[in-house]
């Protein structure tokens, strides 16, 4: 070990605290550097659609996204002012409806897995879910992404959508399985496991005193865990929310993948159709239209999805960390 | 000494209790509602286990059935049969050195910074701030770093670091473009766990070392950093197994061409400002969302994904367990 030390040792003496403070300083501020380069880069280059589009118009509804995009590809070099036209509401709209029924789903089941993990699993069984939780975090999206459109979609598919259905909308949409019940099922399943790790970090450093009180008091075994533990660990659930919901926004490969990937708006009134409808998210749209990047209003547009992207997930990491300032001011750190 | 006759207890009977025995907290006991959310709990933990066991089953079941040594040492080709589309040996090999790269960047980044906010942190607002900034760069969408590295590596002082096209044109795409922005999604996870291990080392330690007359650089590098040595390690493995199974970085800033495809020049560099692909981009290119529509090998390569994932699990648990051992 002290060779390894020896060797680490910089030429020309050793540091004085002050240099190596500032040295050191220097190094973690650079992350500091890279977020404003970030909103700076990707601001610049998404200016020509905001220019071009009023501000934030873009984001409203009208005419078919998908034409719209597909349009920019074959503008030339310097394209004239029209060819930045753009209505993405679907795209937005995609990945809100996703992005919050997953959450809402996700965080129901979340709070109670975290609660069994804490509270109810006996030892054995804590030693198969604990890893299990990790193993459903650890998985690549891309792995989830081929589940959902080898396995999943083609259930659908094939035994819930009856042809009647597929041919009540088919001039409109082909339903062909992928869409928005796929998409929302698998991206439950990406972040649960994320909500879980969090929730269940924050059981733990509940002082166990608190809930003796609750059961001293008489309280039963649940309404201690209910009534304190979960009370208390509200902010981190708060916090895992917020978290989660960034992670489910900026998620684009498996969306695209199993999702229909088009940029249509399914309406709720369309009753149980609805479920089976193609949507397509920001981040998919980015993925998708990656390799055109090169022509300019195509260029402008992606870095405008991305600036949305970013600035929106700068708002929830900011959030996700304000939420959990309460059980920080207690003493529990998570 | 004979106890008074008033505190013993009367000869035969066993002594009564001073209060009723409390009843039993058992779920049987309870209200129907807490009875629910006692069986919805385990419901959650239960259906949490089969959804992992389904999805590691049901891809260990698929691989098996499709990837054998033919497929990992073959390369691929681009071919709208799924017969000739090769094997998988590319991108296997671009996920390493993909991997290689980016915890080779991420890692003495992570370690300086946690060290710098834990051992010197001062000004304290600045120590939030960065702080704070890892959260934040936690929290951004792959995608948007993937494609903030687009912007900075198309510009034309970085021509050298990535692939150009014959024209003179800069794509901004390489090994390096991807590992650097891969560091990125790294970083956090090891920032993390250093910071956690040196927080976790007692005052005591330091002031030890302090004692000895030694300066607070010096307690880090001697006594410090080996100590929170399975931290790092704990760190990288995580940040490993995020960047092996990232997909929109690499097909954004590596091209996502189907064989590793080197610049000219020296070898070495060459190879790290060409384009390639991982087995991420691979599932994806080959699932029917991609052009090449192989289930079989998207299957097979997803396979090895998932192997890689499994063995980085792992391999943070054996490090836990290891420390945990020391410690006690």
């Amino acid at each position: 070990m002290s060779s390894f030390a020896v060797r680490l040792r910089p030429a020309g003496g050793p540091w004085t605290d002050r240099q190596a403070a500032w040295r050191l300083g220097a190094v973690a501020c650079l992350v500091l550097l890279i977020i404003v380069l970030m909103v700076v880069f990707v601001a610049v280059r998404a200016w020509p659609t905001l220019q071009h589009n009023g501000g934030l118009a873009w984001l409203g509804h009208g005419g078919d996204v998908d034409r719209q995009v597909n349009g920019m590809i074959t503008t030339s070099r310097t394209p004239p002012a029209t060819a930045y036209h753009l209505k993405a509401w679907p795209l937005v709209y995609g990945t809100l409806l996703t992005t919050l029924v997953a959450v809402a789903v996700g965080l129901v089941f979340a709070v109670f897995s975290a609660i069994f993990i804490v509270e109810f699993a006996p030892r054995r069984l804590r030693t198969v879910v604990v890893p299990a939780v990790r193993l459903l975090a650890a998985v690549p999206s891309v792995i989830y992404g081929l589940i959902g459109i080898l396995v999943l979609a083609p259930f659908v598919g094939r035994h819930l959508i009856t042809p009647e259905r597929r041919a009540s909308v088919q001039f409109i949409v082909q339903l062909d399985g992928t869409g928005v019940l796929v998409a929302v099922v698998i991206l439950t399943v990406m972040i649960t496991p994320i909500m879980i790790a969090i929730i269940v970090d924050a059981l733990i450093a509940i002082p166990s005193g608190w809930r003796e009180g609750a059961s001293a008091l008489g309280a039963n075994r649940w309404e201690a865990i209910w009534g304190v533990s979960v009370r208390a660990a509200r902010p981190a659930i708060v916090a895992a929310a917020v978290l989660a919901t960034a992670r489910a926004l900026g998620e684009a490969v498996m969306i695209s993948m199993v999702s229909g990937s088009r940029g249509f708006s399914p309406k709720p009134q369309d009753g149980v159709t609805f479920l089976f409808e193609p949507i397509r998210s920001l981040a998919a749209s980015m993925v998708e239209n990656v390799d055109a990047i090169n022509a300019p209003a195509i260029r402008s547009t992606v870095y405008a999805f991305a600036l949305l992207l970013l600035l929106s997930s700068l708002v929830l990491s900011i959030g996700g960390y304000v939420a959990k300032l309460p059980m920080r001011r207690q003493g529990i750190r998570i | 000494m004979v106890t008074p006759v008033l505190d013993r207890p009367p000869a035969g009977a066993a002594p009564s209790p001073l209060r009723p025995k409390p009843k039993r907290d058992s779920p049987r006991d309870w209200r129907w509602s807490h009875r629910l959310a006692f069986a919805a709990a385990w419901g959650c933990g239960l259906a949490l286990c089969a959804v992992a066991a389904a999805i590691v089953g049901y891809m260990g079941y698929r691989g098996l059935q499709y990837l054998d040594l033919g497929l990992l040492t073959s390369r691929p080709e681009a071919s709208l049969k799924q017969d000739e589309a090769g094997g998988i040996l590319d991108p296997v090999l671009g996920t390493l050195l993909l991997t290689v790269l980016g915890i080779g960047i991420a890692t003495p980044l992570g370690v300086v910074s946690a060290v710098w906010l834990v051992e010197y942190g001062k000004p304290r607002a600045l120590a939030r701030a960065v702080e704070s900034g890892i959260e934040v760069v936690a929290g951004t969408p792959d995608i948007v770093i993937a494609i903030f590295g687009l912007a900075i590596f198309q510009q034309s002082i970085f021509a050298p670091l990535s692939f150009t096209a014959s024209g003179g044109g800069v794509f901004g795409r390489s090994f390096l473009a991807a590992g650097t922005m891969m560091s990125l999604i790294a970083l956090p996870l090891i920032f993390g766990a250093t910071r956690e291990g040196l927080l976790a080392v007692g005052a005591l330690t330091r002031e030890a070392s302090w004692a000895l007359g030694k300066t607070r650089i010096c307690t880090v590098r001697e006594v410090l950093l080996p100590q929170v040595r399975p931290n790092i390690a704990t760190g990288a493995a995580l940040g490993m197994g995020r960047i092996v199974g990232d997909t929109a970085i690499v097909v954004v800033l590596l091209g996502a061409t189907l064989q590793i495809e080197p610049q000219d020049g020296i070898p070495g560099i060459g190879l790290l400002r060409g384009t390639g692909s991982t087995l991420t981009s691979y599932v994806y290119g080959a699932s029917p969302a991609g052009e090449g529509n192989a289930p079989q090998k998207a299957y097979a390569a997803a396979f090895v994904l998932l192997l890689i994932v499994l063995l980085l699990n792992a391999a943070v648990d054996a490090i836990a367990r290891r420390s945990s051992r020391k410690a006690s």
